[in-house]
């Protein structure tokens, strides 16, 4: 059983004058334990996909199941908690809460979860030592580089356990170097933590690093193979 | 931590949350002060006026209020104000008989309420012996009238002179006497201090025919908090043809203008609350919008947006409690302070105020009730300003908020 199902899934803008067709007709699987790149140009679809593979827009057709959960027909509250529970987001920017520490902004999500202070404290100093930010963890965003801020957000897409980890554009705003870092510790997660990344790029230095690459072309998946 | 987040969030922009906490701040204690001292002075006055005048509480025959007449004079028997006397919270009963009479002096006559007194008790009330400006104060048994000041003067008497009293007494026999004047007093109400004379009780009750009457027993309590509570024990303990009636129902005019003065002050207050009001509306409002792509992002992580609503509920909150709290803080001193030493007013104010009889005195309050409310007010903008979040947390969409 796949982990992530997308079955006959389009998506149907009609907010601008003439409707646009984001995505057509897509079917695809993840498993557990991927490491996959959407990539595509700008305007092909990418956003639109993880958006509705997060949970975070409805597709206008077609069914996602996520864990045996068809939430294309979960409740708007239930599907909070989904989001939550099952998956963890990296944004682009402007990730973190700026008035919250690393360790704090870690803290948070499992603090959304109802965990308990203690094991909180200990999960996000463990999370933050292995996305190597073991000496930051009092500094707020603002202190931080755009890389490290990136680690502190995967550092939280982790702590709240999910299923899997959504990440659009993660490297966008990282210069090339702290975006080959960014990749190298996140597949060292996906080891250490078995944890499924899937995330959309366009560069082709994060391309490469993927085992698996989905390319999508006006809406379309156009290729899907497995990097050697 | 949803407590500490909160806090964090609102200093943001810590000049802006200075200002919009100092306006709050300022508008508490300006609101505290005013209404510190239209609570204080209403008190005084009538606390003044029922000294003065009325008492807080007057025991009457039925009709007296309307006739003035001896003939609705009444009779309290010494057991019947034993028990009033228990009463808790009644701190003196002062019995009077007044009537009206012609006073003459040589070719000059005038009309003046002649009020037979206990010298004790109106001292007790009234502090009448302090009004004294010459001569001696009446004793128990003494035969001498005191008069006021203006009244001599319209009699052209002075200290030591006799003047004739002619009226009439109880069920119309005729009182007349010859009386010699003992003391002169300066009363503070012009039109008291132009009419009134006092006579020793008994000496009235011979003069007038009507012995062991009174025409009223003026109550005084203690804080007129408790004056429902004793207005109810008296009229308990009232036979027929006895009644009682309260310091508003004989000064109706006195009630009026404090209503309308507080009434005026219940309004300036409310425009200055509905300023800041605005002023901390605004604020929330920023601090709201110009996180709309936090609000998507904390949304697409999983937080419920009853979670974001609460938040800024508490900042909102916070917001208003930081002046409330310094305001409140801050303004318990300062009306203690004014309490304990009394501003003397002087001009037009001051006119105004003699003219009710009332040393003008502006004295203030330190009623729990005023911080409360100011408090409540404040709180209650809060929740209203909370409503802003709540409509903008409630219609984000978190994709759309993310674009931004
Ligand atoms: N909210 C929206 N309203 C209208 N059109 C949209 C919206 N979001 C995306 N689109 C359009 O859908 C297509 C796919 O966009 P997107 O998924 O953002 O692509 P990518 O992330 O690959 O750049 C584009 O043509 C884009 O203009
Ligand atoms: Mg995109």
């Amino acid at each position: 059983m796949a982990l992530i199902e997308l079955k006959d899934i389009s998506k149907t803008y009609n907010t601008t004058a003439v409707p646009v067709n984001a995505l057509k007709d897509i079917n695809i699987t993840f498993e557990k334990q991927e490491f996959t790149a959407i990539v595509g140009p700008s305007g092909s679809g990418k956003t639109t996909m993880l958006n509705i593979l997060g949970g975070l827009d409805k597709p206008t057709n077609g069914t996602v199941i996520i864990d045996n959960n068809d939430i294309t027909k979960m409740k708007p509250g239930n599907l909070v908690d989904f989001r939550l529970n099952k998956i963890g987001f990296v944004f682009q920017a402007y990730n973190l809460i700026p008035v919250l520490t690393a360790l704090e902004n870690v803290e948070f999500i499992m603090l959304l979860q109802k965990v308990s202070k203690k094991e909180r404290r200990e999960q996000a100093e463990n999370l933050l030592q292995d996305v190597g930010l073991g000496d930051r963890m009092d500094n707020r965003p603002s202190q931080l580089s755009g890389g490290q801020q990136q680690r502190v957000a995967v550092a939280r897409a982790l702590a709240s356990k999910p299923a899997f980890v959504l990440a659009d554009e993660p490297t966008a705003n990282l210069d090339s170097k702290s975006a080959e870092s960014l990749l190298d510790m996140m597949e060292e997660m996906n080891k250490k933590h078995n944890m499924t990344f899937i995330f959309s790029t366009h560069d082709a230095r994060v391309i490469k690093r993927a085992r698996r690459v989905v390319t999508l072309e006006d809406g379309m998946v156009k290729e899907d193979k497995i990097n050697k | 931590m949803y407590f500490k987040l909160a806090w964090k969030n609102i200093w943001r922009n810590k000049k802006r949350t200075v200002i919009v906490s100092a306006s709050v701040f300022f508008a508490v204690i300006l609101a505290c002060v005013m209404r510190s001292a239209q609570l204080g002075s209403y008190s005084y006055m009538i606390d003044s006026a029922a000294k003065m005048q009325t008492g807080y509480l007057q025991i009457q025959g039925e009709k007296f209020w309307e006739n003035r007449s001896l003939d609705e004079s009444i009779q309290l028997t010494s057991g019947f104000q034993d028990s009033l006397q228990k009463i808790n919270h009644i701190t003196s009963l002062t019995p009077r008989l007044e009537a009206f009479a012609l006073l003459s002096k040589d070719s000059i006559t005038k009309v003046s309420p002649v009020i037979g007194i206990d010298p004790q008790k109106e001292h007790n009330m009234t502090e009448l012996d302090k009004k004294l400006v010459s001569g001696q104060y009446l004793q128990s048994g003494d035969q001498g009238i005191i008069i006021a000041s203006g009244l001599a003067k319209r009699l052209k008497a002075v200290l030591g002179d006799s003047i004739v009293l002619y009226g009439s007494g109880f069920h119309g026999q005729i009182a007349a006497a010859e009386l010699k004047i003992t003391g002169i007093v300066e009363l503070p109400l012009p039109q008291m201090n132009d009419a009134m004379a006092f006579i020793d009780l008994p000496n009235a009750q011979y003069i007038y025919a009507a012995p062991g009457r009174i025409t009223s027993l003026s109550i005084m309590i203690d804080n007129i908090r408790n004056l429902e509570t004793v207005n109810d024990a008296v009229h308990g303990m009232l036979t027929n043809k006895l009644t009682v009636m309260t310091w508003d129902e004989m000064m109706p005019d006195l009630v009026q203008s404090i209503e309308m003065d507080n009434a005026s002050g219940l309004i300036m207050i409310g425009i200055l609350y509905m300023v800041i009001a605005f002023g901390v509306f605004g604020t929330i409002m920023m601090m709201t919008a110009e996180r709309e792509k936090e609000f998507g992002i904390l949304n697409s992580i999983g937080m419920k947006k009853q979670r974001m609503i609460f938040v800024s509920l508490i900042e909102s909150v916070m917001i208003s409690l930081i002046g409330v709290v310094f305001g409140v803080l801050g303004s318990i001193p300062i009306t203690a302070y004014l309490k304990a030493n009394p501003i003397v007013l002087s001009g037009d104010s001051a006119a105004a105020w003699e003219s009710l009889g009332i040393e003008p005195i502006m004295t203030f309050s330190v009623n729990p009730d005023i911080y409360f409310w100011q408090s409540i007010i404040v709180f209650v903008i809060a929740l209203f300003c909370a409503l802003y979040p709540l409509l903008f947390i409630g219609h984000l969409k978190p994709i759309q908020a993310m674009r931004r």
